[in-house]
This record gives C-alpha cells, structure tokens and sequence, in this order.
C-alpha cells in the first residue's frame, strides 16, 4: 500500500459528463441546419463568409491569448460558436475584410478584454453585429435577394421588415428563408428546428425563446388590435414580425448565451418578457427597422440586476432573514 | 405537485452503480487487531474504562460516553488491550484510541443482557448504553436525537432508507436481511417516545427494497413507506424532510424544530437488534466497491478492524487504487492510507481506480446557471464561490452561504469542472466563523 499515489480531497469525487466543450460542440450542430439552409439560398458566398468569421475568431482568441501568455482556450469551441453565430447576422454579399473587423470587436474587445469565456459583459458576436451596422452601415443592409438556389445575384432589396409594411411576403417564403436578409435570419425553419434541439438536449432552458417571442407576438398582436385590426390581420401580422428579422436567431442562440442571461427560471422569464417589450417597440416606433440586436444588448447589460432579484430563496431561510439579505448574522 | 417537481427539477441524476445490490452479507472474519477509536460520533469523545494489559469480551465497554452529547464505545472481539494510543483520524484529528489484540476465542462478556425496557427514560437508557450513533454517515448519537427539547411536538418518526449515494448498498441489504429487526426498532421508539406516524423513506432504485417494506407495513397502523425519486440526495436529511412531509427545517435548525425526528434505516435496524439480544453496537454493515476492488461485497465489519483487512477480504486491489473513499463518492472522507479503522458510521469504503478518481481539469465558470437549478437547498453555488474567494462577507451572508449541506451536486453538474462545492462548502465554515466572531465582539 505504501507504494499506491492516494489522491486526498474534499468531496464530492466524481462528476457528470458535461462539459463546456460539448455545450459549445451542441450549439453548433444546433445552427448547422441553418448553415446549410443559408448556403442553399445565397450560394457558396455565404459558406465562404461564414468561414472567415470562424477562422477569424478562432485565430483572434489564440493569437490574443498567446500574446497576454494565457493558456490557450480554443478547444472549449466557443470562439467557433461565436464565428458562426457572427456570420449569420451579416448579408451574403458582405466584403470579408470587414467581417474580420466584426471578428476582432467580438473575440478580443467584448471577450477577451473583459476576462474570456464567462466574463464578457454582453454577447460578442452582438457586439460585433452592432459595431459593424454603426461602422459599415451601407454594406451591412445590402440585403441580397436570392434569385436561384444557384447562388448570389447582385440585386438588394430590403429585409421583410422594411417592406412588411406595403407588400407583406408570402408566409411561405419567410418560413423557408427565400427572402432577403441576412444570412441566419431568414430560414425561419431551421431555426426553429436547431432551437427546439437546444431545448431538448438541455442545453438551454425554453423560458427565454418562449417569453420572448411568446412576448412579441402576443404584444404586437395587441397592438393592432388597439388599432382596430380584426383579429385573424393582426396574428398574421404578428406572425410576420416573429419570422421576419434577427428575432428567432436572437431569441434561440443570442439571447440564451449563458454567460449574459440570467441564472434563475423567474430572471429569464423577466428577461424574455423586456425582450419583447424592447423589440416591439424598437420596431413599432424607433427609427430602425430592427430591434432584436440592441435589444439583447441592453438587457444584457441588465443581467447582473436581474439576477440579484430573482435569486431563489433557499431552503429553510425565513422570509425575514432573506429579504434582509443579511444572512446567518 | 410542487414538492415532486422539486426534487425532479432539483438535485442530480447521479450514477447508480449498485453493483453489490442484492448481494448478500458476507461475516469478516476476526481480524488479529482492532482499534477502537474513542471519538466515532459527533460530541464529547468516549473515555476509555480499560487499561493496557486488560483482558476484554465482546460486548464489553471500553469507552464510556464522556458527556451528554457522546456515545460508549464496546469490543466486538475478545483479547487483550495491547495499548491506549494516539492515533490520527481520517479527518486528520488526533484521537485517543484503544488497540486491542485479539485472541480468536470470540469469548462473550457476561455484560450483554437484553435491556429491561419499560418506560421512556429506561427506553433512553438503553438507547444510550448500546452506543448507537447515526450509521447514515453523521454520527450523531441517537440517544440525543430522541431527546427533542420538545418531544410532545413531535409528530413525524422518518426513516431514512433513500441511500441516494453511488455504489453504496449497505442499507438496502439492512432492509432486506434484517426488516424485522428495523420495524421493531421503530415501534419502540414510537412507543416510548409517543409518535403515533412512522414513515420511512426508500429511493425507487431499490424495487425488492420497497416491495418488502410496502407488503410488510401493509394493513399495518401508524407506520407508511414513502418511495423517493432516485435522484441524488434525496437522502439529505432537510431534503428528505421537505420532500415526504413538505416541511422546511429552518436554517440553522434542527428536524425536532418542525416536529420531525430522522433516523437511519440501519440505526433503527440496529436498535431493534439491540432491544431483543442485548449486543451493543460492534459491527456495521460496509459497502466495499470501486474499480480498484477485486471482488465488491457487503461485508460485516467488527469495529476497529483496518480498512486494509476488509479490502483484504474482498480480494485485495486489483490494480492500485487512485482514491481511496470511506462513504460514498458524493460525500465520503478521501483517507491518505488504508490504515484506518472501520468506525461506527461508516458505511462504505470505496476504492477508486486511478481512472475513476481522475478529475478533469477545471474550466472557466460559464455561467450556465446549472448548480444554481440543481441545489437542492436552492443556494447559488457559482455565486458563493466567487464571494468566498474574494472573502466577500456580505455577499457571503446575502446568499446564505450557511444554509448548504455539502452534498456535491453543484460540482457534479458543473460542465467547468468547476469545484462549486469544496468552495462551497469553505465559503460555509468561513461564514459561520466570522459571524461567530462578530457575535461575540457584540
């Protein structure tokens, strides 16, 4: 026995297969369907641009991370995560360079600036979206409207939300993508589908896609309502809103990153619910045409208030004692 | 409804590993020593009433309980007191102890008589005479357990039969062996403590288990089986309580503060053994397993013997082992050695393969909110864990960092590989210090 190394250590000895690594690995292989839905509308320009932002990314965090001398964490695939999701919120026909741009505000500026994976104070791929529309305003709503499956033809028309308005789509074509837009927020069914795979495998909990969107469609619906819409108008309005847009990829993969929503059931309801509220109403009366990115970044920054007010109150604390936030003492 | 989706919500789907389930108990033989540790129970350690040289029986006292809250100590063999040693406890604690040579004749002592039992305070007696702790792990003497502060409030006898720990089946073998025995260590302490409802609790991964008790119980008044979900740890004491009677013990408190008395399946069997046949408490029920033991088995153990001989018993380590456990690798003691002594509450030694004991390297927190869902006592792990490194005092005592029991699901959970619940769990001692401190400077 003398010879035999015994490790000594505080409980608990064994842990669960979970890992950071198959997280990441899920919630790419959630937004894998939309890739290849995105490629089959925009053609192979929009594989390529999706590979520069991962490629970009990845290298950005581990050149960035050479350089501070930290071990090197791109084996956690999260840079792969954010290249991806990065990707989906640009037009096909987006000059890659300013991708690259987008990459390095995303991984280095909102990740790693502020401590890496689990400290960035808002989504990065987010902050990367809403600093290239505020940079590269002319590019970024260059909309490509997709002719053939074939692959990307010159002309720009405007994203549904834009010409919602005075010649609604056909729901088909907002359901399969077939419009303008940018790469990840026009097939609304590949979405849908890599969402309802997150929920399923755990990986994220429903609350947040479902109040949300939950949220915007019944807030929207009341909405026209109010202005005197009959009811089937103003759920097939309301229905257009939910599909067209940013909202399903924000509410499904943005909006969920762990790191920048709340912790507990009743903060993430309260979460999605302002989601909703703020999306709406950026839509309905802000200048923009879209509201889904700013948003998530506002409520992002949030997170930190939420959390601290819906934290649960543990087992045999008495009311008193808790709310007095005063503890044992 | 709200208290089964609880526990289906909250805790963790551990591994079963039950691979000794159904086996048999296996009698050690007497091994050539024993050390009698005088501390195998929370409270005052037992005073030793031997000296070297004497001769001892089995079933005769060696340590007396050293105060209220303590328990005696008695041989399991016959031989003589080779010596009254300092020895170091698993916990790294120097313990008075007794090492007796045994000499194989197993001659019993004319001290073990079948209590005479009439009356509450007789029935107390001898509670506290057969030197029965809590055999779920904790140790508390049982004596003081069913000497509430106020016992006509009392309305709850639980008995817990969850053992929601990994590979441990030592009291499911209590159950099925010896049900006769835990029935009427139970009746009596509803006699004599006047507690009209019994109910013991029993996780579902143990049907043979739960079957036995239900058609035993059947028909019968005042006692019921409650089957538990199988997820980990339901066993916990203020989670057992919460999730069979829907009461909360207030943090800080006791069971008795909402009228509930705890006892393990195994206390209440060895009570019951104890009424009818007069032997103290000298052997347990132990659970060897883990990938680095050649043969699992449930095996009676005489106190004191080393872990090294039970192993031995169960065909020694068949490949080095990289951990070795006493209890269950949620909560167990991790033992630098396999010199130790079997005590009291243990009811597992496990010894890990190297495999098996190998953590995966720590990760940043992700802040997935996952041992946040998962804690039982609904505490915020991850956020405990910050404060408590940044030694953060209020936040410490914002998110009641005392309330938790260590159970290890946070850590189970975490996909950082995080150790949630070791700093969990210091980030508690390091609480209740300081506003010790702060307590007595007011």
């Amino acid at each position: 026995m003398e010879n035999h190394k015994l490790q000594v250590a505080a409980s608990p000895h064994i842990t669960s297969g979970a890992s950071t690594r198959k997280i990441m690995l899920a919630v790419i292989v959630a937004l894998l369907p939309t890739l290849a839905a995105t490629t089959m509308i925009f053609g192979l320009r929009a594989l390529l641009l999706t590979a520069v932002t991962v490629a970009a990314c990845v290298a950005f965090e581990a050149l960035w991370c050479r350089l501070m001398k930290k071990p090197i964490p791109v084996g956690d695939l999260s840079a792969v995560v954010t290249g991806l999701i990065l990707a989906f919120n640009l037009p096909p026909a987006f000059p890659l360079w300013m991708a690259v741009v987008g990459a390095f505000v995303s991984i280095v500026i909102t990740k790693q600036l502020f401590g890496g994976l689990g400290f960035n104070f808002a989504n990065p791929a987010l902050v990367g979206r809403i600093v290239m529309q505020l940079s590269f305003t002319g590019p970024m709503i260059d909309y490509t409207f997709p002719s053939t499956y074939g692959g990307v033809d010159a002309l720009a028309t405007a994203t549904p939300l834009i010409v919602a308005k005075n010649q609604a789509l056909p729901m088909i074509d907002m359901m399969l993508g077939t419009h303008g837009g940018v790469l990840g927020e026009t097939c609304a069914v590949t979405l849908l589908l890599g969402g309802l795979f997150l929920i399923v495998t755990r990986v994220i909990s429903a609350a947040i896609p479902l109040f949300y969107i939950g949220g915007v469609f019944l807030f929207k619906f009341f909405l026209n309502l109010g202005s005197g819409a009959s009811a089937a108008e103003s759920a097939y309005e309301s229905l257009t809103l939910v599909l067209a847009g940013g909202l399903l990829l924000g509410a499904f993969f943005m909006a969920t990153d762990y790191v920048t929503s709340p912790y507990t059931l009743s903060g993430k309801v309260i979460f999605g619910l302002c989601l909703a509220v703020l999306t709406v109403s950026i839509r309905e009366w802000a200048t923009m045409p879209e509201g889904v990115s700013f948003s998530i970044l506002l409520m992002n920054l949030l997170v930190p208030y939420i959390n601290n007010l819906t934290r649960r109150r543990p087992m045999g604390v008495p009311k008193g004692r808790w709310k007095s936030g005063k503890g044992a003492a | 409804m709200v208290r089964k989706l609880r526990a289906v919500s909250q805790g963790a789907s551990v591994p079963h590993r039950k691979n000794t389930s159904g086996q048999s108990t296996e009698r050690m033989p007497v091994p050539k020593q024993v050390t009698l540790m005088m501390q195998q129970h929370i409270g005052a350690p037992a005073k030793p009433v031997v000296k070297k040289g004497d001769e001892v029986l089995v079933g005769q006292m060696v340590g007396e309980a050293g105060g209220f809250v303590s328990s005696p100590v008695y041989s399991g063999v016959s031989g003589k007191v080779k010596a009254l040693e300092q020895v170091v406890a698993a916990n790294g604690a120097l313990v008075e102890a007794v090492v007796i040579e045994t000499d194989g004749q197993q001659t019993l002592s004319g001290d073990v008589a079948v209590p005479q039992v009439h009356n509450r305070e007789s029935f107390l007696e001898a509670v506290r005479a057969c030197g029965l702790v809590g055999l779920g792990g904790a140790g508390f003497p049982t004596a003081v357990k069913l000497s509430p502060k106020e016992l006509d409030k009392i309305d709850i006898l639980l008995i817990n039969g969850a053992e929601c720990e990994p590979y441990i089946t030592s009291d499911e073998q209590e159950i099925l062996e010896n049900s006769g025995d835990i029935l009427s260590g139970i009746a009596a302490v509803q006699k004599y403590l006047g507690i009209e409802r019994a109910v013991i609790g029993i996780e579902r991964n143990k049907p043979e288990a739960m079957d036995l008790l239900f058609s035993l119980t059947k028909g019968k008044a005042g006692i019921e089986v409650h089957p538990l979900p199988s997820k980990y740890p339901q066993g916990a004491e203020k989670v057992l309580i919460e999730q069979v009677t829907g009461r909360q013990v207030p943090a800080g408190g006791l069971p008795s503060d909402v009228g509930v008395i705890v006892l393990n399946v195994t206390t209440a069997g060895t009570l019951g053994r104890y009424l009818s046949t007069g032997m103290p408490l000298v052997t347990k029920r132990l659970t060897v397993d883990g990938g680095a033991v050649a043969q699992p088995k449930n095996v009676e153990v005489i106190l004191g013997t080393s872990v090294a001989e039970v192993i031995e018993f169960c065909g020694g380590y068949k490949e080095p082992p990289g951990k070795l456990l006493m209890g269950g690798p949620m909560m167990g003691v991790a033992l630098p050695g396999d010199g130790y002594p079997v005590m009291k509450q243990n009811n597992a030694i496990l010894a890990l393969s190297a495999a098996e004991a190998a953590l995966p390297e720590e990760g940043p927190c992700i802040r997935c909110g996952r041992c946040i869902a998962s804690c039982p006592m609904s505490l915020s792990p991850t956020e405990t864990e910050e404060a408590y490194k940044n030694r953060d005092l209020d936040r410490l005592k914002k998110l009641n960092a005392d309330v938790c029991i260590a159970c290890g699901v946070c850590s189970y959970v975490c996909p950082a590989k995080r150790y949630v619940s070791q700093h969990a769990n210091l980030a508690r001692g390091y609480l209740l210090k300081e506003v010790a401190k702060e307590r007595g400077k007011s």
